[in-house]
């Protein structure tokens, strides 16, 4: 009996060890779900460059999902060295419920700690058959619509409040005329995943659905990576700026002693080669000469922003997505 | 001798009473092999054949993957925590439940079942309620830098809590089957508690124990929910198996899923044969040597 204890103990130990040897530098980067791609390039370059300047190795750990639901796990204790999130109302509830960072923590990095920006766009599949153009043809009749859940997805309250901005926008547009138009795309939703990533599976490897609402980035990995002349991105005539903001957690870099490498870290992604990963990846240079030179990559159209259209994500969140605000109403009701 | 005869008697009579006729009994394996098939070997065989998709080199190659080897690890580690652990309060829940009898015995057995009534993502939620930085002794954990949740103790912590009553509740019946006459003859002829335990109690439960345990340690390893909730999701550093399973499928890494789907997959094989052997050993103990006829 005893002897089984103790090789339990030493089997433990030997599990442990690793853990308790590593003395290295370590970051953890809580990111929303599709820059899971980016954050491998961008890391591995970071880890380069901190090497090259100061010749102290770091790893640099990742954890991904729904952007709502990682800010939770932050609020909730995740020990995260920096945020790299969908959407800044899901940082402003660490700063409102947690106090883990000062109110003004968008100010603190340039573009409104927004390092790269993006936009809501259409896949379709090869051929486009259900001739989709626009906003107007996702409210047709036997259009089956792929978007996430907006209550746990900041890309899907990104789609949510582009197809609202697009009706806003059009001759004659009323927050009625809107509010109608959004109902309308809804009832042609047939699924709501709780992520930009299971929406994006659940077009593609299942196959349901006529178009998915996507970020642009999602979109062209969709097309380049999983099925080679099976989709096709429409661009439609006007979408939202989406800025995925970032921010270093500054209780918990004070409390680790990495606030150095970790503000660094987000520095770095507006660097020249920061830069370049991004656009590599398709989200939107905020560097001038890194946008022009990748400016072929990019479609030109209308975007208008979360501040113009909606007054700013914490007025969008109580009137759009909020328990009882109108999404609520609309997809309940819908149905 | 006389009481013990009787005793054995009406024994037999209770257990002839609940074993089925032969027909029933066949009819009732051919409904389980059928529903073995359909749910268990279709499925399996989809995962491996999935899995083997781009060959032998890149199933290796996926689970030499380090953040894969790390899932194993934390996996194999969450198991060797909670199956000793488990195991003994089992056979401690299951020996005063079933040997004694005090008050408030039959609520001690509802809270042994309430992990399993329970769904997983609020047993996580519990311990996010708890070690939370929002929590009740968050802030005191914070301020004295231990980390539960998000971390490896909260996995481990949410795998016990669920994987709980398996033990005991593969012992509870088997041990109230046997009732307590043995453990009251070897007192009376001067065993002491410990003694009895391991010479007249754990010879009849061995079999039960083992196929308490499988079970158990299955679960450990497979469970989602409650580890999801609590993990955090750091790769390299909190993802279980099947934690690592969904965020190789969300990469759109459909082969490298399946291959550490297979792990699991391979884990139930084992699970469901050990079952077996220990299901029909427990039989023939239940059944006696003075039973057949």
């Amino acid at each position: 009996m005893s002897k089984n204890v103790f090789l339990a103990l030493s089997l433990l130990l030997l599990l442990f060890l690793p853990t308790l040897v590593q003395a290295n530098v370590e970051l953890l980067n809580v990111s929303y779900d599709p820059t899971r791609e980016l954050y491998q390039d961008f890391n591995r370059a970071f880890s380069r460059y901190w090497k090259a300047k100061t010749s102290q190795s770091i790893t640099i750990r990742q954890s991904h999902g729904g952007s709502g639901k990682q800010g939770r796990a932050v609020i909730d204790g995740l020990a995260a060295d920096v945020v790299t999130l969908a959407l800044a109302y899901d940082i402003d509830e660490i700063a409102d419920q947690a106090r883990l960072i000062p109110k003004n923590w968008q100010k603190r990095l340039p573009n409104n700690s927004s390092p790269y920006t993006s936009t809501i766009v259409f896949l379709v599949r090869k051929g486009n058959p259900k001739k989709i153009r626009d906003w107007d043809d996702l409210v047709r009749p036997g259009v089956k619509v792929i978007t996430p859940n907006p209550k746990t997805s900041g890309g899907a309250r990104w789609n949510y409040l582009a197809a609202w901005a697009y009706a806003l926008k059009q001759k004659g547009g009323s927050e009625a005329k809107a509010r109608d138009f959004v109902t309308r795309l809804y009832r042609n939703v047939p699924v709501l995943d709780s992520g930009a990533r299971g929406a994006t599976t659940t077009f593609v490897q299942r196959g349901q659905g006529d178009v998915l609402l996507a970020w642009e980035n999602e979109a062209y990995l969709a097309v380049n990576e999983l099925g080679k002349g099976s989709y096709e991105v429409v661009v439609p005539s006007l979408s939202i700026l989406a800025e995925p903001p970032v921010t270093v957690v500054d209780k918990v870099v004070d409390r680790k002693g990495t606030r150095k490498v970790a503000e660094e870290y987000l520095r770095y992604l507006y660097s020249a080669e920061g830069q370049e990963i991004a656009a590599r990846h398709y989200y939107r240079p905020v560097d001038k000469a890194v946008a022009a030179r990748y400016a072929r990559r990019f479609p030109k159209l209308t975007l208008v922003t979360v501040d113009s259209v909606f007054g700013g994500w914490k007025q969008a969140q109580k009137t759009h997505f909020s328990d009882g605000g109108i999404f609520d109403r609309i997809y309940g009701g819908g149905r | 001798m006389q009481p013990a005869t009787t005793h054995k008697a009406t024994a037999a009579k209770r257990n002839g009473s609940v074993s089925e006729p032969v027909a029933v009994r066949w009819v009732l394996i051919a409904a389980a092999l059928l529903f073995l098939a359909l749910f268990l070997l279709l499925p399996l065989a989809a995962v491996f054949s999935q899995a083997l998709e781009k060959g032998w080199a890149a199933y290796l190659e996926a689970l030499r993957d380090p953040d894969t080897i790390s899932a194993i690890k934390l996996t194999l580690f969450t198991a060797v925590c909670c199956v000793p652990l488990n195991l003994f309060f089992g056979i401690v829940a299951a020996w005063l439940i079933a040997k004694f009898s005090f008050p408030g015995k039959s609520f001690l057995v509802t809270l042994i079942d309430l992990p399993f009534s329970v769904s997983p993502v609020v047993s996580g939620l519990i311990y996010v309620l708890i070690f939370g930085l929002q929590g009740w002794l968050g802030p005191w954990l914070q301020a004295h830098d231990i980390r539960i949740i998000f971390a490896v103790p909260g996995i481990v912590l949410a795998t016990l809590f669920v994987t709980f009553p398996f033990v005991a509740r593969e012992l509870i019946p088997l041990m109230e089957s046997q009732g307590r006459d043995e453990e009251e003859a070897a007192l009376t002829l001067g065993a002491s508690g410990l003694q009895t335990f391991f010479r007249v109690t754990f010879p009849n439960i061995k079999w039960g124990i083992l196929y308490g345990v499988i079970l158990c340690n299955a679960r450990a390893m497979g469970e989602f929910g409650a580890v999801s909730v609590v993990s955090g999701h750091v790769r390299g550093v909190t993802n279980t198996v099947p934690l690592q399973v969904e965020i190789l499928y969300n990469e759109y890494n459909y082969a490298a899923a399946f291959a550490v789907a297979s792990i699991l997959a391979l884990l139930a094989l084992v699970t469901l044969v050990v079952k077996t052997v220990a299901e029909w050993k427990i039989q023939q103990s239940l059944a006696g040597p003075d039973d057949k006829r």
